[in-house]
């Protein structure tokens, strides 16, 4: 397990910034531990909503200033495949023809990773400082099973958590349904696919839904409190770090 | 068939509250994903083949006009005719005109979604001509009255019970009046109502799976063998398909036929693959007198060279559409037009305009799944994405989305000022929300809370508590 402490720039991301610090901060110790100096530049969100909406402008936009925000750092982590897969995949496509920021944005997604292959891949974490007492199952975000081959690392180090028990979720490769502005633009199509994912989790009898990506999670969990389920829905990074003591999402206090 | 792209949202509406449909629909996992994932396990050469039919369709459409120009020559060569079709009225009139040629009343076709995307019934029918689908799936859906909801199973959308109810009210004249529960029993009935049919037709039509420019071949893969006796038992056999359907070689076809079925129904091959050649030869026993293929463009052209050629590299297996969370929700009706799922989403609006057709590429998650199951690997999120960018220089989001798309785009790109605004803001939504952390009604969020309770932000934001932390940690 490489032990070198290296300087990793967080890419905290805008739903996590915004509606769940929490994770932000399990991301944190979880790179701490893995021997990683964590930094956190200034920071909005990757553009996915103007590159998704085919306004590659306004995209650009907010890409450039994530490409200068981020340079110079030997790692970006962020705790989203969506997000991860935005700057790794999406950036270099949105620069192709600008010579300049093209080299930066390629560069830039050559340094940038999901959270937990950074820690699995990268880092070589064989450990976790966590218990979790139950039944979870977990569910791939599209971004981080087919753009950034996120599959095996997520169950790996929920394996290596003390007390806890991952049940496998059918369909697995099977969209939540949130897709961004999509699960508002339509919202009949959005609900009846979120609908379907929640009776594959309510399959597996565990109490617990986790996931890499909180858009997802705020979908699936948005739903689960709508309809009265008990199956809550926590950020894979939270169960990882021992973090578990605020409220599942969207879950109040009491 | 009528286009009803624009109401989009209606039609999906309609399609998520109709029983029947979500019922069929349900299968989609349990059929089609299933029966095609253990086809690819069982050829460890999938995926070496695809890179392959990618390569060598590229090379196709590289130099379609050299291809296209060997093909007709080798047709030509082999006593058929080759029409070439600028638009859908164009192929029409050249259908009534070689119908007419032959004093034809009936026609018989084979499945053919060229057919379906330029209205041939409907014309045929106008013009006093009688269509007649020999493809179950067209004959259940022709006897419906409705267009197919689906490239390879037309008739998809519907339950046996409902395919029993439609037997029962149409094949009363045949002398069948008992109403059939089984599906073997509903497959033997319309064998034998259609079969007597292929005798009254002078023509009969098919589409091409493949156009083989080497020799002239144009190649029909089914599973009901419909396709042979429509083109084999009329004195008139006419192939209607498009230009992108040509390939260099059979070596060529052989590739893709062994991509194509496993793809879409789950099979090694399909029951038939068939090979024509022109019309009947002076020792055949049987075959049409005259062999005409029509090709059609229809806009195709001017797709090559831009940033959605690649969709032409399409071999219709249907993978994409089984595969879509969307179609799955929905079906093939909902899209509105001939072609549904990922592939009709992008097709569509290079065929009938992105004004019409915006609602398609923006109906998705871009979740990625068409294109991991596309044997011919054409990257469908990605000219979802492009067509997205089309309609948003169009201007056709609506306006208040559009402006603020445009108010948080220029925010974002202004982290200082983002900050010092979300900071607050997400305090604010907190305190409102108190201590049931979330919201279930919110102004301006209905598309969220319609459905769903939003997640209530937990207090202070990720960066304004690492700040604070920072400088706690500097003291």
């Amino acid at each position: 397990m490489p032990r070198e402490t290296v300087d990793v720039a967080l890419f905290v991301t805008c739903l996590v910034d915004l509606f769940r610090p929490t994770v932000g901060f399990a991301a944190v110790k979880l790179l701490e531990d893995a021997g990683c100096r964590v930094h956190v530049p200034a920071q909005s969100c990757c553009g996915q909503p103007a590159y998704n909406s085919g306004d590659n402008a306004g995209a650009r936009a907010v890409a450039e200033q994530v490409i200068a925000a981020f340079e110079g750092f030997e790692y970006v982590v962020a705790p989203s495949g969506s997000c991860a897969g935005m700057i790794k995949e999406h950036y270099p496509a949105l620069f192709e023809g600008d010579a300049g920021m093209g080299a930066r944005a390629r560069d830039l997604a050559g340094r940038t990773h999901e959270l937990v292959s950074f820690l699995a891949d990268i880092r070589g974490v064989e450990s976790v400082a966590a218990a979790h007492d139950g039944a979870v199952t977990y569910h791939d975000s599209c971004s981080s099973l087919r753009e950034m081959g996120v599959v095996d690392q997520p169950r790996r180090l929920l394996g290596l958590v003390a007390g806890l028990e991952l049940r496998e979720l059918g369909g697995a490769e099977e969209c939540c349904g949130f897709g961004g502005t999509f699960c508002v633009k339509y919202p009949d199509i959005s609900l009846k696919m979120v609908d379907d994912k929640i009776a594959d989790i309510e399959k597996t009898g565990a109490e617990t839904v986790l996931a890499g990506d909180l858009g997802c999670l705020m979908n699936i969990a948005g739903r689960l409190r709508r309809t009265g389920s008990r199956v809550e829905a926590r950020h894979v990074a939270e169960v990882l770090a021992g973090m578990t003591g605020a409220p599942a999402i969207g879950e109040g206090e009491s | 068939m009528r286009l009803t792209t624009p109401a989009f949202k209606d039609n999906a509406r309609g399609a998520l509250a109709d029983p029947n449909l979500q019922e069929s629909l349900g299968k989609l996992r349990t059929g089609f994903q299933a029966i095609r994932a253990d086809a690819v396990a069982g050829l460890p050469d999938f995926e070496a083949l695809r890179d392959t039919a990618r390569d060598l369709k590229d090379h196709t459409l590289a130099n379609l006009d050299e291809y296209l120009t060997r093909y007709e020559a080798k047709v030509i060569e082999l006593g058929g005719h080759v029409h070439w079709a600028r638009d859908a009225a164009e192929a029409r009139d050249i259908v009534l005109e070689l119908c007419r040629s032959v004093g034809a009343r009936k026609v018989t076709k084979g499945k053919s979604m060229i057919a379906e995307e330029v209205g041939l019934n409907e014309f045929l029918e106008a013009n006093g001509i009688e269509p007649i689908e020999t493809d179950l799936g067209e004959y259940i859906v022709q006897l419906a009255k409705e267009p197919p909801s689906h490239i390879l199973a037309p008739a998809v959308h519907k339950t046996v019970a409902q395919v029993a109810d439609l037997f029962l009210e149409h094949h009363g004249k045949y002398g069948k009046t008992r109403r059939l529960e089984q599906p073997p029993e509903l497959v033997a009935e319309a064998r034998d109502v259609l079969r007597a049919r292929y005798f009254e037709a002078d023509v009969g039509i098919t589409g091409a799976n493949f156009l083989v420019a080497e020799n002239g071949a144009s190649v029909i893969v089914t599973n009901e063998g419909n396709g042979d006796l429509t083109q084999v038992l009329p004195r008139m056999h006419i192939v209607l398909t498009s230009i992108e359907k040509v390939v260099p070689s059979l070596d060529d076809v052989s590739v893709l036929l062994r991509i194509l079925a496993r793809s879409a129904t789950g099979q090694e091959m399909s029951a038939y693959t068939t090979f024509s050649f022109g019309p009947k030869r002076a020792d055949d026993l049987d075959g049409p007198d005259s062999f005409h293929v029509i090709l059609l463009d229809n806009g195709r052209a001017a797709m090559l060279g831009t940033e959605f050629q690649d969709i032409l590299r399409c071999i219709r297996c249907g993978a994409c559409l089984n595969h879509c969370p969307i179609y799955g929700a929905v079906g093939g009706h909902a899209y509105g037009w001939v072609y549904s799922g990922p592939m009709g989403a992008v097709l569509t609006p290079a065929l009938i305009g992105i004004t019409d057709a915006a609602h398609l590429p923006n109906a998705s998650t871009l979740c990625g799944r068409c294109e991991s199951v596309c044997p011919m690997r054409i990257p469908l999120p990605r000219m979802l994405r492009d067509w997205r960018r089309k309609a948003f220089e169009a201007k056709l989001m609506p306006p208040r989305a559009r402006a603020g798309l445009a108010v948080w785009a220029w925010l974002a790109a202004r982290p200082a000022l983002y900050r010092a605004i979300t900071g607050p803001a997400m305090r604010l939504l907190a305190a409102m929300a108190g201590r049931k952390g979330r919201f279930r009604a919110l102004p301006l969020a209905g598309g969220w809370t319609g459905g769903r309770d939003l997640p209530a932000p937990q207090g202070a934001t990720f960066q304004a508590q690492w700040a604070q932390k920072q400088r706690t940690r500097r003291r």
